[in-house]
């Protein structure tokens, strides 16, 4: 068994690296038309739009298949690699842009016009005012959007990028010792979940000690 | 890259009977996870924690592994028990459990909503447990989590282009074959991207005015 661990925890760096760098892309992605769902401008609300109901509405595995084999055709050559974290991070900004939406309108409307009143600008109201209250309120529907991207990554392994997924059916094909393998590279899944769970608790936790200050006084 | 539209139009027969069988894989998965999901879900809210615990960690770890992973390890570890089934088979009773692990928590959700006054009243008139869940509890919670299930429905229906990694010709692996016969990627693969975009538009509209009509309205 212990022969197997690191040809899979290599995969599991791998899964790690690809999940960090699309999730930072999703992250990007998400605030980016989250934001201009919001605006006043049609043009943006449109482009929003026609984004996330593209990436939601079909199948990230389509999806990854349609960077990996059609967009070469079109002159566009990504690595793998490349093609993964682009998937990744378009299919996930797509639902991560409706949690940012949902967080913005849930600030209260008060707080926006007592900033107005106060003379912030646009941006200071967003920046100050708005932000910190609607990000909090996203961080638990970023963890779970996470652990989403970290079990999608598994897909990865279908456009030949060498993740956990991908050492685990190459050992087995290899060695044929199935049980052992798929229950070790389920586990380190389990565990990579867990960590991103306690990540975002952790955050969340630190993120609101001010609240906890004041119920406090 | 030009789309070639005969092209297109002479593969779009196949593709559609593909479709079908992904519709037909999709309903039968989700039968299963309906059925295992309120088992699963009375399990965890038992009072009892040797039925309750498992049920709780077969849940969490069903929803925090990769669905690939899971396919893999059924159609590979199956047949070393001498259980062989056809990979389609399998590939329904994975992705109908994995969706069990969420429906469940629908369930548990509609039922915690049931106010606690709904029990006691049904058991002053004397119904025993099973009757109160029967004809009084569910009737309630059921309703109030159709566009949840819905949702997984749709969810479930996006995730069936993974059973052609154990080698089931649904509409993805269709689309690769063709691909890889006439070197042509362009149109298969962005066909099956737009029909599984028009069906879950479609249905994501549905879950939309189920959730509008459901809506109680206020007193």
């Amino acid at each position: 068994m212990t022969e197997f661990l690191p040809i899979l925890l290599d995969g599991a760096r791998v899964t790690a690296a690809i999940t960090a760098v699309a999730a930072l892309l999703a992250v990007l992605l998400a605030f980016a038309s989250g934001l201009a769902r919001l605006s006043r401008l049609t043009l943006l609300r449109g482009i929003s739009i026609v984004y996330v109901e593209l990436f939601r509405g079909s199948s990230l595995l389509v999806q990854l298949f349609w960077l990996f084999f059609v967009l070469p055709h079109f002159g566009v050559t990504l690595t793998p690699f490349q093609t993964a974290v682009l998937g990744l991070g378009l299919n996930i900004g797509a639902y991560g842009s409706e949690v940012v939406r949902g967080a913005v309108l849930a600030v209260p409307a008060g707080q926006t016009a007592a900033a107005d009143a106060l003379g912030l600008t646009g941006y200071q109201v967003m920046r100050y005012v708005v932000m910190p209250q609607a990000f909090l309120c996203m961080l638990p529907l970023w963890g779970n959007l996470l652990i989403e991207l970290l079990k999608g990554t598994a897909l990865v392994s279908l456009i030949t990028v060498s993740d956990l997924a991908f050492r685990a059916y190459q050992l087995n094909q290899a060695t044929f010792r199935t049980a052992e393998i798929f229950t070790m590279a389920l586990a380190i899944y389990g565990l990579l979940a867990l960590a991103i769970a306690g990540g975002t608790r952790g955050l969340e936790r630190r993120l609101s000690r001010h609240r906890l200050a004041r119920e406090h006084l | 890259m030009q789309v070639d539209w005969t092209f297109a139009a002479s593969i779009v027969p196949t593709l559609g009977q593909a479709a079908l069988l992904t519709l037909a894989v999709t309903a039968a998965g989700f039968a299963i996870s309906l059925v295992l999901g309120l088992a699963l879900a009375m399990l965890r809210r038992s009072r009892r924690r040797i039925f309750a615990l498992p049920a709780a960690l077969t849940v969490e770890a069903v929803r925090g592994t990769p669905l690939l992973i899971q396919l893999y390890f059924i159609f590979f570890v199956l047949p070393e028990y001498g259980i062989v089934l056809p990979a389609m088979l399998t590939g329904i009773v994975v992705i109908g459990l994995h969706y069990a692990a969420y429906t469940s928590e629908a369930y548990r959700a509609g039922i915690d909503n049931v106010p606690p006054g709904q029990w006691q009243a049904a058991g002053a008139l004397g119904m025993t447990r099973p009757q109160v869940f029967r004809y009084v509890v569910l009737p309630q919670a059921v309703p109030a989590i159709l566009p949840a299930l819905g949702n997984y429905l749709i969810a479930m229906f996006k995730d069936t282009p993974l059973l052609s990694a154990i080698a089931v010709v649904e509409l993805m692996q269709r689309a690769k074959i063709i691909g890889s016969e006439t070197f042509r990627y362009l149109e298969p693969i962005t066909i099956v991207g737009l029909y599984f975009l028009a069906m879950s538009l479609v249905a994501a509209m549905l879950v939309r005015a189920l959730e509008r009509r459901l809506r109680i309205p206020p007193a």
